[in-house]
């Protein structure tokens, strides 16, 4: 019980007194986590429509390693995105390593196949209903296009959350290939493990608590975009 | 609008190609207790250098220094640092600061090893009546000290693996609070016991043995194995860390009142 009144009284303290540490590895979280949430969607999302769509050869066997790789352990791919970007591996020339653009690049891996999986999923579902539509209107590809992405919306705010989810949350790829440097790659996650190793669990839980918040003032955005573009007829 | 965003979530701090930089391969003992909250901004007045500490375990970190991905070496585990000279991925190694390690373990102490007289006798103590004690086991400076102690004592604690002698595979910090969880025994150093908070019912029951002893050296990367090094910053770091202002300020770090390295000669 005492655990929980300092925890929530340190948690109350940090957001009340804009704590500054606070606000800048909150900041860097979520510009990280939006930035390789956003990259991936302007490529997962036009693949998820096209695999679900079109059936060419090798069709089947991609949705099923992009399935899988929903499944991506992050340390796995934190340890090969800092393989790749060391500067003794293939990119290190770029000087990415132990930088924010990594901890992007990491998550970026770690969200396209959610993003394009579920895509796909539901596009798949939408074909099936649309087919014969399309073929009786003659509608050309490209709008066929257009129409899948606009009708599946608020599918894919869905989507957009759950990769928002996962890019937040996650510490081990980001710790492998950012480093937990103070003010430069200190993220709300990599902050929590490091607090938690020096026994400083309450600050650790703080955060924790802060984290959730911030994942609740998200999901509350995209919610209220969903019931305002309902209200004024857009559906 | 995604000019926009981009514009918003692209702009980080300035990349470092111009910003005068060094990125330390350094340990989680010294991380954790804050050493390097209180030097870098030290060195940042004083050199106008920017540090980027990289904290893993000593094994961790000698192997991204081998791969490039550091300018400065500063780790607890002088034959490991030896051999890293030798084969050529650094330059000289300097003794730098030491403390020691300890014991921690329940309160009560049961085991009396409070009236030890040294570290083997305590290990024979623990080994005999089989209480749980965690081992690092994650290659770092303090798990190779822990392996040297029990060699030193004739005793193979690993044949009990999984029984008593619990491999953790995880930081000292991580460590510590499985320890603390468990009420076991383990050894950890003693700047990561002073800054750690979450003790619960652990103490220190057996210091202050020669053997205990906990040297910290600083090695820079050999620019000829990795050209990207920065070693003119790096050299420069070097330089004021072991001369006398560097020394000072490292023995002017201390938390609770209580020195936590005190530099070598």
């Amino acid at each position: 019980m005492q655990f929980i009144n300092e925890t929530l009284s340190l948690a109350w303290g940090l957001i009340l007194g804009f704590d500054s540490k606070v606000f800048e590895i909150v900041w860097l979280s979520l510009k990280v986590s939006l930035t390789s949430l956003i990259l991936s969607c302007l490529f997962a999302i036009p693949l998820g429509i096209i695999l679900g769509v079109y059936k060419f050869v090798g069709r089947n066997f991609v949705v099923l390693i992009l399935n899988t790789l929903m499944g991506l352990p992050p340390v796995v791919v934190g340890l090969s995105v800092y393989l790749l970007l060391s500067r003794s591996g293939p990119m290190g020339w770029m000087n990415f390593l132990y930088t924010p653009y990594a901890m992007i690049i990491a998550q970026f891996i770690l969200i396209f196949p959610i993003i394009s999986s579920l895509t796909c999923q539901k596009v798949e579902e939408l074909n099936s209903e649309y087919k014969d539509l399309f073929v009786s209107l003659r509608v050309k590809k490209t709008q066929q296009f257009l129409i899948f992405f606009l009708d599946s919306r608020f599918a894919l705010l869905t989507i957009f959350l759950a990769g928002f989810g996962r890019a937040i949350s996650e510490v081990g790829a980001v710790i492998i290939v950012g480093g937990n440097i103070d003010h430069v790659t200190r993220m709300m996650t990599t902050a929590i493990a490091m607090h938690t190793s020096q026994g400083d669990l309450s600050l650790a839980m703080a955060l924790g608590i802060i984290l959730l918040l911030i994942a609740l003032t998200v999901n509350l955005l995209v919610f209220s975009l969903r019931l305002f573009v309902k209200r004024y007829g857009y559906d | 609008m995604f000019k926009i965003l981009f514009s918003t979530f692209f702009i980080f701090s300035p990349l470092s190609s111009y910003a005068a930089e060094i990125i330390i391969q350094s340990t989680t003992s010294t991380k954790n207790s804050g050493f390097y909250d209180f030097i870098i901004p030290k060195v940042k007045k004083n050199l106008s250098l920017d540090v980027k500490v990289v904290a893993v375990g000593t094994g961790q970190a000698i192997s991204n220094a081998k791969r490039c991905d550091g300018d400065v070496l500063l780790v607890h585990d002088i034959e490991a640092e030896t051999a890293f000279v030798k084969e050529g991925y650094g330059l000289k190694r300097y003794d730098l600061m030491y403390n020691d390690f300890i014991f921690v373990g329940p309160n009560h102490d049961n085991l009396r090893l409070r009236n030890k007289m040294n570290t083997i006798d305590v290990l024979q103590t623990i080994y005999e009546s089989k209480v749980i004690f965690l081992s690092r086991s994650d290659n770092s400076g303090t798990h190779n000290k822990e392996k040297k102690l029990w060699e030193l004592a004739g005793l193979e604690p690993t044949k009990y693996s999984g029984q008593w002698y619990l491999e953790t595979g995880l930081g000292m910090g991580a460590t510590l609070n499985i320890a603390a969880g468990k009420n076991a025994y383990t050894i950890t150093d003693r700047a990561t016991w002073i800054s750690f908070k979450n003790k619960s019912d652990l103490k220190i029951l057996f210091d202050e043995d020669p053997r205990l002893f906990n040297q910290y050296g600083i090695i820079l990367v050999n620019p000829e194995r990795c050209p990207n090094v920065n070693i003119k910053d790096a050299n420069r770091f070097l330089h004021w860390i072991i001369s006398d202002e560097g020394k000072s300020t490292i023995g002017s770090f201390k938390i609770a009142n209580q020195q936590l390295f005190f530099p070598s000669n």
